[in-house]
């Protein structure tokens, strides 16, 4: 199933929200998750199995350090549902 | 025609005692940020540790595992001659044979019991009681004297921002004796084998001899503990709250029938994550022995049942679900009752 860049973008905020306690108006695109959103290596692998729940991909252990901004979540989310 | 073979036919069975030795020395924080460069907020909000216990010189594994050992059996009023099976699960007896199980036993004055050292890691002491319980279902033993026993700072690189500040020193001890009613459910345990890398020591022996041996030979080190975090985190969170739930439904029960839940004490965050993933009630009492001890591997679970029976004493006799999982990766969970009031 196709899955456009903004309804993945809405989702990911929902989830970042949700597990960090980040607000969502604070998320975007070019934001860094570390560095940017403070979302901890541990709170990380929560998003990205909330990710995988909501989107239906599969996040490999060795790619979560890969994605290190929303962009970059973004578009590995969106390739794999191609 | 051939005789045939008799066999035997055992009984329920349930934990009658829980002890414990914590080693002497208290490590705050404080002391482990300076050689890892963090901090004590960054440690306390990853792990939820703010403190653990090293073992000194004066208290080695074998005087740790003893230790706890006799605590249970006075807190079971039993003595070591009624104890006809004696499992020890440890990744650290730096000794490759003969087992700490008999070394126990000679220092307990009994060596005569069944006797035998068993490794699956933070999952050891689960796996423990799973087996006493066949054992005694079986009819194979009467009295099976479980211990958890970990000297890991001994395995530990103190340099090591991964793991420096997260394992820590310790013994547990339960007997299990024959019960009229369930007093230990069936067990829900497995692997993920294809992760063995995620938690190891490395390098191996051999290895070590041959750096011995050949002292120019670059990149060697000591077999110490090293672990991918996230992945082991992901597996913790994830796939141990379904084993966890699985435990429950063995034994017939869901979360709301639980009083208390003692996860392996591997990090506060797992533990905390673990419980909202299974959706666990307010009612139902967690362990959080990691905040101030640390995670003492194979130890860690009878030690915050001793803490939180000793801190909770009402606790005695309700239904808590164990889970322990760690190198291997492997895990065992089971629903028990916890032991009576010494």
């Amino acid at each position: 199933m196709a899955l456009s860049q903004a309804d993945v973008l809405a989702g990911i905020k929902e989830i970042v929200e949700e597990v960090a306690g980040i607000p969502a108006a604070s998320i975007e695109l070019d934001k860094n998750f570390t560095d940017d959103l403070e979302v901890d290596s541990l709170s990380m692998v929560e998003v990205v199995v909330a990710c995988e729940e909501r989107f239906g991909v599969k996040i490999p252990d060795e790619k979560v350090t890969e994605l290190a901004t929303v962009g970059d979540a973004v578009n590995f989310i969106v390739n794999a549902a191609a | 025609m051939s005789k045939v073979i008799a066999s035997k036919t055992g009984s329920e069975s349930q934990i009658l005692a829980v002890g414990s030795y914590r080693p002497k020395r208290l490590v705050p924080n404080s002391e482990i940020v300076d050689r890892i460069e963090s901090s004590d907020e960054w440690i306390q909000q990853r792990t939820g540790i703010e403190s653990r216990r090293f073992a000194d010189d004066s208290e080695t594994l074998l005087d740790m595992a003893t230790w706890a050992a006799e605590d249970a059996l006075k807190n079971a009023k039993l003595s070591i001659t009624d104890i006809d099976t004696l499992i020890v699960a440890t990744i650290t007896f730096p000794f490759q044979a003969p087992s700490a199980a008999t070394a126990i036993l000679q220092r307990l004055g009994h060596p005569k019991a069944a006797a035998f050292d068993i490794n699956a890691a933070c999952a050891g002491f689960s796996y423990g009681v799973s087996m006493a319980h066949d054992f005694i279902k079986s009819g194979t033993s009467k009295t099976v004297l479980v211990v958890g026993a970990e000297k890991i700072s001994d395995f530990t690189d103190p340099n090591d921002r991964a793991t420096a500040f997260i394992f820590a020193d310790g013994a547990g001890a339960v007997v299990i004796g024959a019960s009229q009613e369930t007093g230990i459910g069936p067990v829900e345990w497995g692997s993920d084998a294809d992760s063995r890398d995620a938690i190891q020591m490395n390098p191996s022996w051999i290895e070590v001899r041959d750096v011995e041996t050949q002292l120019t030979k670059a990149g060697s080190k000591w077999p110490n503990i090293a672990q991918e975090g996230q992945k082991v985190f992901r597996w913790a969170v994830f796939s141990m709250s379904k084993a966890a739930n699985k435990a429950l439904e063995s034994a017939g029960l869901t979360v709301n029938d639980l009083d208390v839940f003692i996860p392996h004490q591997a990090n506060i965050r797992i533990i905390e994550s673990m419980a909202k993933e299974m959706n666990m009630p307010d009612s139902v009492v967690i362990a959080d022995d990691v905040r101030t001890n640390g995670n003492t591997s194979a130890a860690s679970i009878p030690l915050a049942m001793d803490a939180l029976l000793k801190k909770q004493p009402e606790l005695h006799g309700k239904l808590a679900l164990l889970i322990g999982y760690g190198a291997g990766l492997v895990y065992a969970g089971q629903v028990v009752k916890l032991p009576p009031k010494p």
